[in-house]
């Protein structure tokens, strides 16, 4: 089924400018998974070398960390809204 | 919370109750809270984007011991957000510019100054004197060394970060609810995020979630309403939407969780890594460069150099030296509008950007890609002073 997922600001450069992508998925996973089909560059961004989800990027689905659901397993549902939420920093170095 | 034991000895006097009559007035806050809030001792670190709107309020409010911690001058470029100073002030320490407008908006508070960056070695020493932290520094080695210091001395931590035109807030380190660690165990390698420098930032955007931070403050003090504890909350100003995601306490966190592993203070330079942020060269000895008075030098003896610009296309418009223009971001699949045989000479904003380009350039193939050191603000330091910096 068709869900929605929320790009954040710093990541819409690797979306092609996108807010939210439309993806086609039955679990967490599919979903990240055929987001970063459609946005290759996204890939580095969202997940190490060895595939894992990076520990500065959360994933929501609704309001909800997916790590307290069933991490990448999770079931998705039509309406559901999949957030990206990385770490940010916008202040200088001290 | 332990807040506030000595309540009951803090007096308002005559001009102080006109002053904060339309508190007094409210039920949530009366002669009681306005006294909560006299007797409060709140640190602000940082006196810039989230600092100024947090602490000019906080004042306003009447908190009575309010600390400030800040090394840093006010320059040009900090006009546009950092309502704290004003033009008059650059060049001036922060910290002077704050206390002046905070005296003159109350002289009621009694200010902390701290004259130095908060560190592992001053934090918990500059945290003792304080019930409350609100770490308004927004980078990652401060956010983490105030989260674990404010873990380790049981202090909340109101927390705000921005970018561009969106923003986060929520309250960490209370008894009950989670920290910054259970929420990002981690930070970003150095470089993978962007900072306001790079990025930019909307100028009313740290004014927003300041007062955000200044709003849960003055509510933990009085001890009503919701806290934002357990809660990150997401502003996004371009949609003007505000939505909440739920952050909860993390029984493995490595700081507050059940079996901690960080038990004291560490070098939170060390653990974030150190950030190669434009402005500072990212001297990786292998990027070979070339100085403005140099490029000059032969631009004017009619050398053959090709000059490539890797700034974005807003940036090119803000001010160029006749570069060709292709983003840093673009260089991969444009590169083949470039001439591996020819000398090029790469610039940006201040020569991080730049220098990640010659070395894509590098190894690519094109042996004679240079880095233009400091960038076009070097240039328009050094050689053309009619330039404007940005």
């Amino acid at each position: 089924m068709s869900i929605k997922i929320l790009i954040p600001t710093p990541l819409r450069p690797y979306a092609g400018k996108q807010s939210i992508i439309e993806v086609t998925a039955q679990t967490v996973d599919e979903a990240l998974s055929d987001l970063v089909a459609q946005h290759p560059d996204l890939r580095k961004h969202l997940f190490s070398d060895d595939g894992k989800l990076r520990s500065f990027v959360n994933v929501y689905l609704n309001d909800e960390d997916i790590r307290y659901l069933g991490k990448g397993a999770t079931p998705v549902k039509e309406t559901d809204i999949v957030s990206i939420v990385p770490s940010v920093a916008g202040g200088v170095r001290p | 919370m332990a807040l506030l034991s000595e309540t009951s000895a803090a007096t308002l006097s005559n001009e102080e109750i006109l002053r904060y009559s339309r508190h007094l007035i409210m039920p949530e806050v009366t002669m009681e809270g306005q006294k909560k809030l006299k007797a409060a001792r709140v640190l602000c670190v940082g006196t810039g984007g989230l600092g100024s709107p947090l602490a000019l309020y906080l004042a306003a409010a009447g908190v009575g011991t309010l600390g400030l911690v800040d090394f840093d001058v006010v320059d040009y470029t900090n006009l546009q957000r950092q309502v704290l100073h004003y033009t008059s002030d650059v060049g001036r320490l922060k910290l002077d510019s704050a206390i002046d407008k905070l005296n003159a908006i109350n002289p009621f508070v009694e200010i902390k100054r701290f004259d130095t960056y908060l560190n592992s070695q001053n934090a918990l020493e500059i945290f003792s004197g304080f019930d409350i932290i609100a770490d308004g520094t927004d980078n990652f080695a401060t956010r983490y060394l105030v989260n674990d210091a404010c873990v380790l001395s049981g202090k909340p931590n109101v927390y705000a970060s921005i970018f561009r035109f969106e923003g986060q807030a929520s309250i960490f380190a209370t008894e009950a609810g989670p920290c910054y660690r259970c929420l990002y165990p981690e930070p970003p390698p150095p470089g993978l995020v962007p900072s306001c420098a790079e990025g930019g930032v909307l100028g009313v955007l740290p004014g927003l979630l300041g007062v955000i931070q200044a709003t849960e403050v003055i509510k933990m003090i009085l001890g009503v309403g919701e806290p934002l504890i357990g809660r990150l909350v997401l502003v996004d100003a371009l949609a003007m939407r505000f939505r909440e995601l739920r952050v909860r306490k993390n029984p493995e966190c490595p700081v507050c969780g059940a079996n901690p592993t960080v038990k004291e203070l560490i070098d939170y330079n060390q653990f974030c890594g150190i950030r190669g942020e434009e402005g500072e060269a990212q001297t990786n000895v292998k990027i070979p460069e070339i100085q403005p008075e140099e490029l000059k030098r032969r631009l004017d003896a009619q050398e053959d150099i090709f000059v490539l610009d890797v700034r974005e296309p807003h940036e090119y418009q803000i001010v160029n030296i006749g570069g060709y223009l292709i983003p840093l971001g673009d260089l991969p699949k444009r590169v083949h509008e470039l001439d591996s045989s020819r000398e090029i000479v790469v610039h940006c904003k201040s020569g991080a950007r730049s220098a990640k380009a010659v070395d894509f350039l590098r190894q690519s193939g094109f042996k004679h890609a240079t880095n233009l050191t400091g960038g076009i603000l070097a240039w328009a330091e050094r050689i053309d002073t009619s330039l404007p910096k940005y």
